[in-house]
């Protein structure tokens, strides 16, 4: 599987919403299903699916899906 | 001044970090950012307006700068923002029999709150996210309006990593959930976080009690919420940490004092024992009588100001805590800025004033 359909997958299963909801622009704290208390599950679901450990600063600003994607290309992580 | 210098102060204070910036310049820029806060809020709230149209202008200095009350915030809805802004609203844990604090926060001041908060804690525990243990019942985040503690334990896994709660839900020590943490971090850098005085009752006098020791040598506990039922116990801040070190271990440890009413903006015990001041937040101390402020190692009123809240009026609130400013960028632990400790609350008031007993329904 290529990585934007495992980003995707990932966000599917760590929020619960439709892959057609996972956008490069759905933004955190803009539907109800991505609270800080998904945002906890899904970092652990990136980490597990990607094989990285992201520090503090990383989830902090992890705040689109975009985003998601820049910050784990700094791990190598190609899109 | 505009907002979009507002936000560029904010920008300054996260580059510098919590080391660097001294008190003057620090004073400087958190003056620049304070009297922004108190025009927007000015034009925003009208109760704030009422309450503040009879400071001066021109504020100089800290001392200037119009303050709050912090209980105001239990009897009125103090609001900077249109309601459909507010995203979340977060109630303190109040006094039993008396109406919680009821804080209103818009996307922005929510997100600044996490960002202040990251950047306080990572200059006492690194970057790194660490196994954490929660001292608490993962019953805490189940409540559907957020308790203060809640919040504090929802922004503080932002540290975490494979967290796991320590306790059951009738506050019992659930034995297997510490027992596997342990086994698998041992000896690891772990981060522990709970409130000071369930730390103390239902983790370390539970421990003691079942004999169990852990063994968490490179492990940190954080923790707040107050001293005051831990100071009626005589347990003071030094048998706290030693008994801690007996049944866990764990020789680091960060009290950090903050308020609901200023959630982001925590104030960090140092290795030395003092709280700090971050590069975000300010302290004054007031004469509890004349609200003068007060010099050095004089007792008072703790004033607590901080850059984050633009959604409700808190950036300047008088609290009920009393302490000492202990110094300024002269810490022997390295970092700039004031320093401070808190010596207790003032003795509870009870309301019986036909004033204070009436509803009131407007300012």
């Amino acid at each position: 599987m290529d990585n934007n359909a495992k980003i995707k997958q990932v966000f599917c299963h760590a929020l619960g919403i439709q892959p057609e909801q996972v956008t490069d622009d759905l933004t955190y704290n803009t539907i109800e299903q991505w609270d800080s208390t998904a945002h906890m599950i899904l970092v652990a679901e990136l980490e597990d699916s990607f094989d990285v450990m992201l520090d503090t600063d990383d989830i902090i600003d992890m705040s689109t899906v975009g985003k998601a994607k820049e910050i784990l290309a700094k791990y190598d992580v190609q899109f | 001044m505009s907002e979009s210098s507002y936000q560029q102060y904010l920008g300054t204070l996260f580059e510098a970090g919590t080391d660097t910036i001294d008190q003057s310049q620090k004073s400087a820029i958190l003056l620049e950012c304070f009297r922004f806060l108190h025009q927007h809020h000015y034009a925003n709230c009208e109760e704030y307006q009422r309450i503040t149209s009879l400071s001066q202008v021109k504020f100089e200095r800290y001392e200037d700068l119009p303050f709050l009350a912090v209980r105001l915030f239990k009897f009125y809805e103090l609001k900077s923002v249109p309601q459909a802004e507010v995203f979340k609203t977060l109630s303190s844990s109040g006094t039993t029999g008396q109406t919680p604090a009821r804080i209103f926060l818009d996307k922005q001041t929510s997100a600044r709150q996490s960002k202040v908060l990251v950047n306080i804690m990572q200059s006492f525990i690194g970057k790194q996210r660490l196994p954490m243990l929660i001292i608490d019942s993962p019953a805490v985040l189940k409540n559907p309006t957020l308790s203060a503690r809640g919040a504090g334990i929802q922004g503080m896994a932002f540290f975490g990593r494979d967290h796991t709660y320590a306790l059951n839900v009738d506050m019992s020590l659930n034995v297997d959930a510490i027992t596997q943490f342990s086994e698998k971090h041992q000896g690891k850098p772990v981060l522990l976080f709970g409130f000071t005085f369930m730390v103390w009752l239902h983790f370390i006098q539970a421990l003691q009690q079942r004999n169990l020791q852990l063994p968490f040598t490179d492990g940190v506990l954080i923790h707040s919420g107050g001293w005051k039922k831990l100071t009626e116990q005589q347990v003071s801040n030094q048998v706290f940490k030693e008994t801690l070190k007996e049944v866990t271990c764990i020789a680091k440890v960060h009290n950090f004092y903050g308020m609901a009413e200023q959630v982001g903006s925590v104030f960090v015990e140092c290795e030395k024992g003092h709280l700090h001041a971050p590069p975000f937040a300010d302290i004054l101390i007031r004469n509890p009588y004349t609200l003068e402020p007060q010099s050095n190692g004089e007792q008072g009123l703790i004033q607590v100001l901080s850059v984050i809240p633009t959604s409700y009026p808190g950036f300047s609130l008088l609290t009920e805590d009393i302490g000492k400013m202990l110094g300024e960028d002269d810490c022997e632990c390295g970092r700039a800025g004031r320093y401070f400790v808190v010596e207790g609350r003032l003795p509870k008031t009870e309301i019986r004033g036909c004033s204070d007993t009436v509803r009131s329904t407007d300012g």
